[in-house]
């Protein structure tokens, strides 16, 4: 199971990468896409929507399930990849290059308190 | 809880199957991709587990007399040894216990196929009225203990050819056999052999059980001769197009059969009596079963999903799902009396109102798309 050690998680089974600039992007990590099977269909947020941590935020339809993707922490949306609602299996195919959407943090400090790679591997058992 | 696990458990993970708990078994749901295993159904041949099913054997001078009571379809027009039969069977009340097929072998020597969540209650059921009728049958289920037969579905345009391939002998028995029909085959490779021309697909193929110690054997020799291994999920996806019904979801002990679309399984026009008729007579059918393709993106038809019909009418969602075939977001609904096919009707998904179009069933057929 594929879990890069320069990324953040949540119990949710996303993960969040910090640009430099500061602005967080968003996706479901590899055990969530191998968990949901062939997925579907992918609804992004709106540019410019802002969260608290654990909104939902997107959803994320496989065949079997449908399954709903929360904001890991507070922020307003700016960006979301329009090529990942395109294809949708481009998740399963590569699920941490099929970035979901970016966020620009209400509170730069809320990204440290995720989980580490470590961490997230211990939390789904590899 | 421990899962139950099939004969077939070790080759699942072997093959590096996605096991999940099916109503308390512990099945494959796909073994990499139920897309790429559907569409192996669809073009070629892939084959289902369906060992968790129960093999039901119904012997005695009475058996035919006790199914023209016991069951909703008329054996009655099982006249020839080796015919098949889709039923329904159901409770006074007219609601669906379980959905089945019956093979005809002798007069005195009946089998039902039943589900595999319902199997304890069909089976108490079924012991329960052949003591209340006084038949004095002999009810065997097949599925547990030493006689037990495992079956396997080979599904597909060339799932036919394949099982020739590996059982030799069933050819000459079984290659000028139609739809719904079975024949057993004495002394193959891996035992006696039952080979049913039936399947829950919409494609061509064989239903075949086993002795349960040789399935596993029978498995190999199948993967060897080129039948895709093929889940729970496609088995979903597959049954879906086909727009056949999955009990638990499309009907249950509470659903009217007349409102989930079995109305050509029930026999309402003969004289003969059986549990459920006079209860369905008096209700008659209140709702339609159709089927809905989405032509709106936002989301994928699940069931439960409500039907909001041009009238304001309001139907449900029984099963949904993401066609692989077509493409598109399909499912099968309860509407409305006054909904026509080629209607379109709003479907709720999330926030969200959808349309979708009502179409006649089934989506796919042979792998051809029928409904656009």
């Amino acid at each position: 199971m594929n879990i890069p050690t320069d990324l953040k998680y949540t119990e949710s089974h996303e993960w969040v990468r910090r640009e430099e600039d500061g602005t967080l992007t968003v996706g479901i990590t590899d055990f969530a896409q191998d968990a949901l099977g062939d997925i579907v269909f992918v609804e992004l947020p709106q540019v410019g929507k802002t969260f608290t941590a654990g909104d939902d935020a997107a959803v994320v339809e496989s065949v079997k399930a449908a399954s709903d993707i929360y904001a890991p922490v507070g922020g307003t949306v700016t960006e979301v990849n329009q090529a990942t609602a395109d294809a949708p299996d481009s998740i399963n195919t590569d699920a941490f290059s099929a970035w979901l959407f970016k966020l620009k943090p209400t509170d730069a400090a809320a990204y440290d308190g995720l989980m580490d790679a470590d961490a997230y591997g211990k939390s789904t058992g590899n | 809880m421990t899962l139950k696990a099939t004969p077939l458990n070790s080759a699942h993970r072997a093959a590096g199957a996605k096991m999940v708990d099916f109503g308390g078994w512990d099945m494959p749901v796909n073994y990499g991709s139920q897309i790429e295993e559907h569409n192996a159904v669809r073009t070629d041949a892939g084959m289902f587990d369906v060992s968790h099913m129960c093999v039901v054997d119904l012997e005695g001078a009475n058996v035919r007399q006790f199914l023209r009571g016991l069951l909703a379809n008329n054996v009655d027009k099982l006249q020839v040894p080796g015919k098949a039969l889709y039923s329904c069977m159901l409770n006074p009340e007219g609601g669906v216990i379980d959905d089945l097929i019956v093979y005809f072998f002798r007069e005195d020597w009946f089998r039902l196929v039943v589900n595999a969540g319902t199997a304890e209650k069909d089976l108490a059921w079924m012991r329960q009225q052949n003591d209340a009728t006084s038949s004095g049958l002999t009810i065997t289920q097949r599925r547990d203990g030493a006689d037990a037969i495992a079956l396997v579905a080979v599904q597909g345009p060339n799932a036919r050819a394949r099982v020739w391939e590996v059982l030799p002998t069933a050819k000459a028995a079984s290659e000028a056999m139609k739809p719904f029909n079975v024949v057993i085959v004495p002394g193959t490779a891996f035992g006696e052999a039952m080979v049913a021309r039936t399947g829950y697909t919409g494609e061509d193929g064989f239903e075949i059980g086993v002795p349960a110690t040789q399935v596993e054997a029978l498995w190999n020799a199948l993967v060897a001769a080129g039948v895709k291994p093929a889940g729970l999920g496609a088995r979903d996806t597959l049954r879906l197009e086909a727009g056949m019904n999955l009990y638990g979801m499309d009907m249950d002990e509470n659903v009217n059969p007349l409102d989930a679309g079995l109305a050509w399984t029930i026999d309402l026009v003969s004289e003969r009596d059986f549990i459920g008729k006079a209860a369905l007579q008096a209700k008659g059918q209140q709702a339609q079963f159709l089927g809905l393709i989405l032509r709106e993106k936002g989301g994928i038809l699940r069931a439960h999903q409500k039907v909001i019909a041009a009238s304001g009418a309001v139907g449900e969602i029984t099963s949904g799902t993401f066609s692989p075939s077509m493409q598109q977001a399909i499912a099968l609904a309860r509407v409305p009396m006054d909904v026509a096919i080629g209607d379109t009707v709003q479907v709720e998904i999330r926030d969200k109102k959808l349309a979708a179009t009502v179409v006649k069933l089934p989506f796919v057929r042979n792998g051809k798309v029928l409904a656009v």
